[in-house]
C-alpha cells in the first residue's frame, strides 16, 4: 500500500507531540525566507538544525533518508545541473571535457543549490511524516477556523487512496485477461494506460460519491454546530516551536548577511 | 421489514428516498414526499441510519472510534457525551477491538458492523440496510445480521432491509414488501402471507423466496435449480468445442505462492492444484484466505512468487509468463466486479476484443459472437454502451467476454455476486452447460449454494492453505457419474 506509507503516523518525541499547526507553520517560516536568497551560510544552517532534529520528531535517521530519496534525487539532480549549467566558471578547472567543464566555483555553485533546496524541504518532510492525517483535520479546524467539511472531506477522500492503488492493480489484470497488454510497443502502451485511468477515474467517482452518500446519511452535510470528538489544543510549547523557527531563520539570516553571503534572488 | 424484488426494481432507490439522500434537482422526475416522524425525510437526516453494501466505501476515519463518534460530531453531540455513547454503540454490536484500532486492519464483517455502531450510535428512529452482507463471507454475515438483531431488539428502532439472503434476513423481520420494475408496491404484509401465497410467482419474477415457503432442498437451499451435475439432460454439447476426455488434467499449479509486498503474511502458502478438462472446482472461504489470489496465479494474471501454474499441453512456459493476446485464447476470467472488465465502447464490440487479439478467424468470431449475445440474452443490447448496463446485464456480459474466445479454462471470481434469483439461475446453468462441453471451470465464492450446485469437486481455503480439498460425489446425493 504505497499510498499509506506516504501520510504520517503519530510518534513520541518532544516536537513530535506538537500541534500540526504549529508543526507545519514551523517548517514553512524558514522556506520563505530561503526561497529568497542563494547562500550557503542561511541554508546549511538550517539544514543542519533540521537533520540534528530528526530524534526530536521521534523519527530514526535512516528511516527519513530510506523514505526521503526522492527528494534526495531531487537535490542531487540539481546539485549536478546548477554545477553544469552555471554562469560562473571561475576557480580552479577541475573537469575540462569539451563543452563540459567544472571549476572549484561552478562546484560551489552547485552545492549551494543542492543545500538550498534540501535546507527547504527536509523540514516540511519531518513535520509530515510525523503529523497525523486526523490530528491535523481537528487543528486545522478547531485554530485556522477551516471548514470541516473541506478538512473532513479530504480526510476521508484520503482512506480512500490505498483502495485506488488496489482497484489500478485489479484493471491491470483485467485488461491481460482480455487479451490487451502492449508488449513492447509504446503507442498501445500509451493507449492501455489512458484506458485504464479512464476506468480508473470512472471507479473513484462512483466510490467518493458513495462515501459521500455515507458521510451525508451520518449527518455531515446537516447545517447545525458540529462538535469534535477529540481535543486538540495549542499550548505554550507549540508557541514555542514556531518562537524557535522564526529565531533560527532570522538568526540565518542575520548570519548570513553578516559574512557577506547573502545574495538575494529577487 | 424487508423489501424485495427483482434487480432494478428500485429497491435502493426506495431506500435513498428514506435516507433523504435524493436529490429532486438530479432527477428527471420526482414527486410525492417521504415523511419520517412527521417531517420531510431530508430534514429528518438526524432520525435515520443508514448501511451501504460496501463498508469500505462507507467508513470516513482511520481509528475505529472516531469513526463512530462522526456521526455525533455532525449532530452537535458535547464531547462528554460522546464517548459514552460511542462505548455503548460498540457495545450493542459486539465489537471487540478497542478504539484504536485502524478501520483498514478489520475485516469485511467487522467493518460492516462498525459502520452499524457509527449508525446506531446516532439513535436513529429509522435504519436502513442496503444489502450490507453483500461483500461478505458466511461468519461476517453471520456476525453483521446478529448485530442487527441486536442493536434493534433492544431500541424499538423501525428496520427496513433489502437483502439477498433472505433467508438469513427473513428471521429479522415481520413484514415483507414486494417491489416490482415499474410496478411499484405489489405485495405487503407478514412473510408467511407474501411468501406463502407468492413464492412460485416471485421466485419466477427473480425474487429470492426463503426456502421455507419453496421447500425444495433439504439444506436449505432455495433456488429455481437445485443440482446440475455432469451431463444433465437439458445440456446437449454444442459441437463448438471439441468432445472432451473425461478427467484429461487441463491445468496444473504447482508450489505456487505469493506474498504481497508490505504484507505481514503471506496471501497464498504454497499450493498444488489440477483442473480437469470437463470439470467445475468451487473455492470457498473467508474473506482474505487466498482464494482470490490462488485464482489469479491460475488464470495468470497475477505472478506467483514460487512455483507456477501450467497449461497441460504447455509445461515450459508458466501462464504468468505468457503473452496476453495467447493467454486470452486459452483462458478466460471473469472479475468479480464486471465493469473492471469492459473496455469498449459497445456491446458488440466488447466481445470482438478478445477474438481480435487472439487473432481468430473474423467470420468465427462473428458467429461466435451471435452465438454469445443470443445465448445470454443480450441481442437487445447490442448498440448499448457496457456502463448503461443493470446489474444482472453487466454480469451476463462480462462472462460473455471471458467466453468469445472459446477458451477452455474458465476462472470466475464471486461470480453470483449481487444477482437476482434470475441471473443467478442463469449464471448456473450456463456454468453446468460449459463444463459438460469439456470446459474446466475454477470459481471463487461465498456462495454456498451455488457451490454445492455445480461444483464436482470443492476445495476450502483458510489463511492461504488449501484446507479441506473434499469432492462433491459425497456431499450430493443422486449425482450421476
Amino acid at each position: 500500500m504505497l499510498a499509506a506509507n506516504a501520510v504520517g503516523v503519530r510518534t513520541r518525541g518532544p516536537l513530535a507531540g506538537r500541534n500540526p499547526v504549529a508543526k507545519l507553520g514551523a517548517a514553512f517560516l524558514p522556506a520563505v525566507v530561503l526561497l529568497a536568497s542563494v547562500d550557503p551560510v542561511s541554508s546549511g544552517l538550517i539544514l543542519a538544525t533540521a537533520v540534528l532534529s530528526v530524534p526530536a520528531w521521534g523519527l530514526r535517521w535512516r528511516d527519513v533518508a530510506r523514505r526521503g530519496w526522492p527528494l534526495a534525487l531531487a537535490v542531487g539532480t540539481i546539485a549536478i545541473g546548477n554545477a553544469v549549467f552555471t554562469g560562473r566558471k571561475g576557480g580552479t578547472v577541475l573537469v575540462d571535457a569539451g563543452p563540459l567543464l567544472l571549476t572549484s566555483e561552478s562546484v560551489v555553485a552547485g552545492g549551494t543549490a543542492g543545500m538550498r533546496l534540501a535546507a527547504i524541504a527536509v523540514p516540511g518532510v519531518l513535520a509530515v511524516l510525523t503529523i497525523d492525517p486526523v490530528d491535523l483535520a481537528d487543528s486545522l479546524a478547531a485554530h485556522l477556523r477551516v471548514s470541516p467539511r473541506f478538512a473532513y472531506g479530504s480526510l476521508a477522500a484520503l482512506r480512500l487512496a490505498p483502495l485506488l492503488a488496489t482497484e489500478w492493480e485489479i484493471l491491470g489484470r483485467a485488461r491481460r485477461a482480455r487479451g490487451l497488454q502492449a508488449g513492447g510497443n509504446p503507442v498501445a502502451a500509451v493507449r492501455l494506460f489512458g484506458g485504464r485511468l479512464f476506468a480508473l477515474l470512472v471507479g473513484a467517482v462512483r466510490r467518493g460519491s458513495q462515501l459521500a452518500a455515507a458521510m451525508d446519511a451520518r449527518g455531515f452535510d446537516s447545517r447545525g454546530p458540529r462538535t469534535c470528538a477529540r481535543s486538540t489544543h495549542f499550548t505554550r510549547a507549540d508557541t514555542t516551536l514556531l518562537l524557535g523557527s522564526g529565531v533560527l531563520t532570522a538568526t540565518a539570516v542575520v548570519l548570513a548577511v553578516a559574512t557577506g553571503q547573502w545574495s538575494a534572488v529577487l | 421489514m424487508l423489501l424485495v424484488g427483482a434487480s432494478g426494481a428500485g429497491k435502493s432507490t426506495v431506500l435513498h428516498a428514506i435516507a433523504g439522500l435524493l436529490d429532486p434537482e438530479a432527477a428527471a422526475e420526482h414527486e410525492g414526499d417521504v415523511l419520517v416522524d412527521g417531517r420531510p425525510a431530508a430534514i429528518a437526516r438526524d432520525r435515520i441510519g443508514m448501511l451501504f453494501q460496501d463498508p469500505e466505501a462507507s467508513l470516513v476515519m482511520s481509528r475505529t472510534g472516531d469513526d463512530v463518534a462522526f456521526g455525533l460530531e455532525n449532530a452537535g453531540v458535547p464531547r462528554e457525551q460522546i464517548w459514552p455513547r460511542v462505548d455503548a454503540a460498540l457495545r450493542a454490536v459486539g465489537f471487540r477491538h478497542g478504539l484504536d484500532r485502524p478501520t483498514s486492519a478489520l475485516s469485511g464483517g467487522e467493518q460492516q458492523r462498525l459502520a452499524l455502531a457509527g449508525a446506531l450510535a446516532r439513535r436513529p428512529s429509522v435504519l436502513l440496510l442496503d444489502e450490507p452482507t453483500a461483500n461478505l463471507d458466511p461468519d461476517g454475515t453471520t456476525l453483521v445480521l446478529d448485530a442487527v438483531r441486536r442493536g434493534v431488539e433492544t431500541s424499538g428502532t423501525t428496520l427496513v432491509m433489502v437483502e439477498h439472503r433472505v433467508d438469513r434476513a427473513i428471521d429479522l423481520v415481520d413484514r415483507v414488501v414486494v417491489v416490482e420494475p415499474g410496478g411499484g408496491v405489489v405485495e405487503d404484509g407478514p412473510p408467511s402471507k407474501v411468501f406463502g401465497r407468492q413464492a412460485d410467482a416471485l421466485t419466477a419474477a427473480g425474487v429470492w423466496v426463503p426456502s421455507r415457503w419453496t421447500g425444495n432442498t433439504a439444506d436449505g437451499s432455495a433456488r429455481p435449480i437445485t443440482t446440475l451435475h455432469h451431463h444433465s439432460a437439458d445440456a446437449p454439447p454444442t459441437g463448438s468445442v471439441a468432445e472432451p476426455t473425461p478427467n484429461q488434467p487441463r491445468l496444473r499449479a504447482s508450489g505456487v505462492s505469493r506474498t504481497y509486498p508490505g504484507a505481514p503474511a503471506a496471501a497464498l502458502q504454497p499450493a498444488d492444484l489440477t483442473l480437469h478438462a470437463g470439470e467445475a472446482v468451487c473455492v470457498t472461504g473467508a474473506n482474505g484466505s487466498g482464494k482470490s489470489t490462488l485464482a489469479m496465479i491460475l488464470a495468470g494474471l497475477t505472478r506467483p512468487d514460487t512455483g507456477g501454474a501450467f497449461l497441460t499441453d504447455d509445461a515450459r512456459r508458466p501462464l504468468h509468463r505468457w503473452r496476453a493476446r495467447r493467454l486470452c485464447r486459452r483462458i478466460g476470467t471473469v472479475f468479480q466486479d464486471p465493469e473492471h472488465q469492459f473496455v469498449a465502447a459497445s456491446v458488440a464490440d466488447e466481445l470482438m476484443i478478445g477474438p481480435r487479439r487472439a487473432g481468430m478467424d473474423p467470420a468465427q468470431a462473428e458467429r461466435r459472437r451471435t452465438e454469445l449475445l443470443e445465448r445470454l440474452r443480450l441481442q437487445h443490447l447490442a448498440g448499448a454502451n457496457p456502463y448503461t448496463l443493470s446489474g444482472g446485464e453487466k454480469r451476463r456480459l462480462s462472462v460473455a467476454t471471458a467466453l468469445a474466445t472459446a477458451p477452455d479454462v474458465l476462472i470466475l471470481d464471486e461470480p453470483t455476486f449481487g444477482q437476482d434469483a434470475q441471473t443467478w439461475a442463469e449464471l448456473l446453468r450456463l456454468c453446468a452447460r460449459l463444463r459438460d462441453d469439456g470446459t474446466a471451470l475454477f470459481a471463487v465464492t461465498h456462495d454456498l449454494e451455488f457451490a454445492a450446485a455445480l461444483a464436482d469437486r470443492r476445495v476450502a481455503m483458510h489463511d492461504g492453505t488449501i484446507t479441506a480439498p473434499t469432492a462433491a460425489h459425497a456431499e450430493i446425493p443422486g449425482r450421476t457419474t
